[in-house]
């Protein structure tokens, strides 16, 4: 059976290397490749906190009845994120490196730290107390568009 | 569970908590370059009462201070350990723990019985505190391979405590154990083996695979390596009370120059898979770190091969110099320059909810050309004290020098983005 852990966990791995993937293009300034990479690599990330929080997210706060805790910690995270996906998004458009070597040193910090968290604590979390639903859950997160 | 509370927003320490410890750190390092300008015999020999202050600033004045500030501000992210009371023990503890290693200094250099019993009594209630709330911190924590590096790391930084404790009593004339030279030994090899090399290696599971995207370690390695490290360093403590002693305390050294070795080649080794190949600091930090391990377990052997080598003045104060200076000291500064700078970019973001491009980013906290020139200082001045012991009279002051050069410059590198949190009004507590 599926775990929470490893297809979330997973996707998290397929972030991180279209993340680098963008950002060695933009270190050697070769602005078409890097504009199409981190494309690629905001959709994966919009597509990753969509599954969080429409689908997950939801089912663990109904099943704890806790909407305060560590998912909301993660929602706001996630707020923090987005900010920076959409300077780096400027900053690819406007072939400025050095705004978006500092932009992405920092989002890889607080990304990083982020899924730090969900791996180490939310996701296995998630397993135990939503583990009837597992199968279900991750069946809706495969289906959430692209 | 507490794990809720672990990953509760509230939760993440205020900025001033670890920062205190931080900015403190590198004013031990100022210390310790001038007592090997000021005290030449500080680098003679280790049994100088030079030689053990200056061991001290660096163990507990520079090391212990960042490494129990980055410890607070982990422990909740890797572990969803929240420790109870975390303010009043960090001022506690950061309070007790920097006069204690003054007192102590002061006490090693005057021959001074009474100031001995005053830094005991003053480390000894800082340690208390700080390993009391950890060890309840860590029993609610998350299990990972980090985790049981940090709880055996928190161990052994008990242990090194009460063995210190016991080496200060005898200095005092509290007693006279008939082998003071196993306490010694004991103390050394748990406060550099066990809690600092442990830490390292627990918390590198985790922040080297995450700065620069690489491969994770080996899982049976994360398994295994801080665990067996740990037997090996009992092992090692009571071997001289076993029969057949001498072999016992060979073949444990072994174990732990080999688990050093594989530690430093696997992380070099990951680092050179790295995704993100942008020059940085912090990498350059953790390499002369990892290199600088490999070449204290080369000096050892050199040791067991050469016995006159064994027996030299210079032997330990090379095997000192390389593991503390050469690798503890760059690792915590280059951990310094990626958790200062996230820290005052994060809770600036946080307290202003401020639009990302308004406020500075994590690479404008510190100049790239300030940490860079920090990193060269740091990196000539240990290639000088690697050469001090062979050489103290020559080389003292012009490591001394750059010691206190690199270490002026590093603190002016972490108040330039307290300087900068600070102009865009964030809040410390």
């Amino acid at each position: 059976m599926g775990m929470i852990l490893d297809y979330l966990g997973g996707d998290h791995r397929a972030c991180d290397d279209l993340f680098a993937s963008a950002e060695a293009a933009v270190a050697q300034k070769n602005w078409d490749n890097a504009r199409s990479l981190f494309d690629r690599f905001q959709a994966a990330m919009a597509h990753h906190l969509r599954m969080e929080e429409d689908v997950l997210f939801p089912a663990f706060e109904t099943r704890t009845g806790n909407t305060m805790g560590p998912t909301y910690v993660m929602r706001t995270e996630h707020e923090q994120i987005r900010a920076l996906l959409q300077d780096m998004a400027r900053a690819v458009l406007e072939a400025d490196h050095n705004a978006y070597l500092g932009l992405s040193e920092t989002l890889n910090m607080l990304m990083q730290q982020h899924n730090l968290k969900e791996e180490n604590m939310l996701y296995p979390m998630s397993d135990q107390v939503l583990a009837a639903d597992r199968e279900t859950l991750i069946r809706s997160m495969d289906a959430v568009a692209r | 569970m507490s794990m809720q509370t672990g990953l509760s927003f509230e939760q993440a320490p205020p900025f001033a908590q670890p920062l205190r410890f931080f900015l403190t750190a590198p004013l031990f390092l100022l210390a310790a370059a001038g007592l090997i300008m000021l005290a030449p015999a500080a680098l003679a020999s280790r049994w100088t009462l030079p030689a053990l202050a200056l061991t001290h600033a660096l163990t507990l004045g520079f090391l212990a201070m960042a490494m129990l500030g980055a410890l607070l501000q982990m422990l909740p992210v890797v572990a969803g350990a929240a420790l109870p009371a975390s303010r009043g023990v960090a001022r506690f503890t950061h309070f007790f723990l920097a006069a204690g290693t003054v007192v102590l200094m002061t006490g090693f250099l005057g021959a001074d019985a009474r100031a001995l019993t005053a830094a005991m009594f003053l480390l000894g209630c800082g340690f208390a505190v700080f390993l009391a709330a950890t060890a309840i911190g860590l029993r609610r924590a998350v299990a990972s391979a980090t985790v049981t590096g940090m709880r055996l790391a928190v161990i052994s930084l008990g242990l090194t405590l009460l063995l210190g404790m016991a080496l200060a009593s005898m200095r005092t004339g509290g007693w006279t154990p008939a082998k003071d030279e196993i306490f010694i030994a004991a103390h050394v090899v748990f406060g550099l083996l066990g809690w600092v090399l442990l830490l390292v290696i627990g918390v590198a599971y985790q922040v080297v695979p995450m700065f620069q995207i690489t491969p994770p370690y080996p899982p049976r390695l994360m398994r295994w390596l801080a665990g067996t490290i740990l037997a090996l360093l009992l092992l090692h403590a009571i071997a001289p009370l076993l029969p057949a002693a001498t072999e016992i305390t060979l073949v444990a050294e072994s174990g732990l120059a080999a688990g050093v070795l594989v530690f430093a080649l696997v992380t070099l080794r990951l680092q050179s898979r790295r995704r993100r190949k942008l020059p940085d600091v912090t990498l350059d930090f953790w390499r002369v770190g990892m290199a600088s391990l490999i070449a204290s377990a080369a000096v050892w052997l050199l040791a067991r091969l050469w016995p006159a080598w064994a027996g030299s003045d210079a032997y330990p104060l090379l095997l000192g110099v390389l593991f503390i200076g050469g690798f503890a000291v760059s690792v915590v500064c280059g951990m310094l320059y990626k958790i200062v700078p996230f820290l005052a970019w994060f809770h600036l973001q946080a307290q202003l909810q401020a639009r990302a491009g308004s406020i500075p980013t994590m690479k404008d906290m510190i100049a790239e050309r300030g940490k860079r020139w920090q990193f060269r200082l740091h990196l000539g001045t240990c290639m000088l004290l690697i050469a001090v012991p062979f050489w103290p009279k020559l080389l003292a002051v012009p490591a001394g020098t750059g010691l206190a050069l690199s270490a002026v410059l590093l603190e002016f590198n972490l108040l330039s983005a307290v300087r900068r949190f600070s102009r865009y009004g964030g809040r410390f507590s």
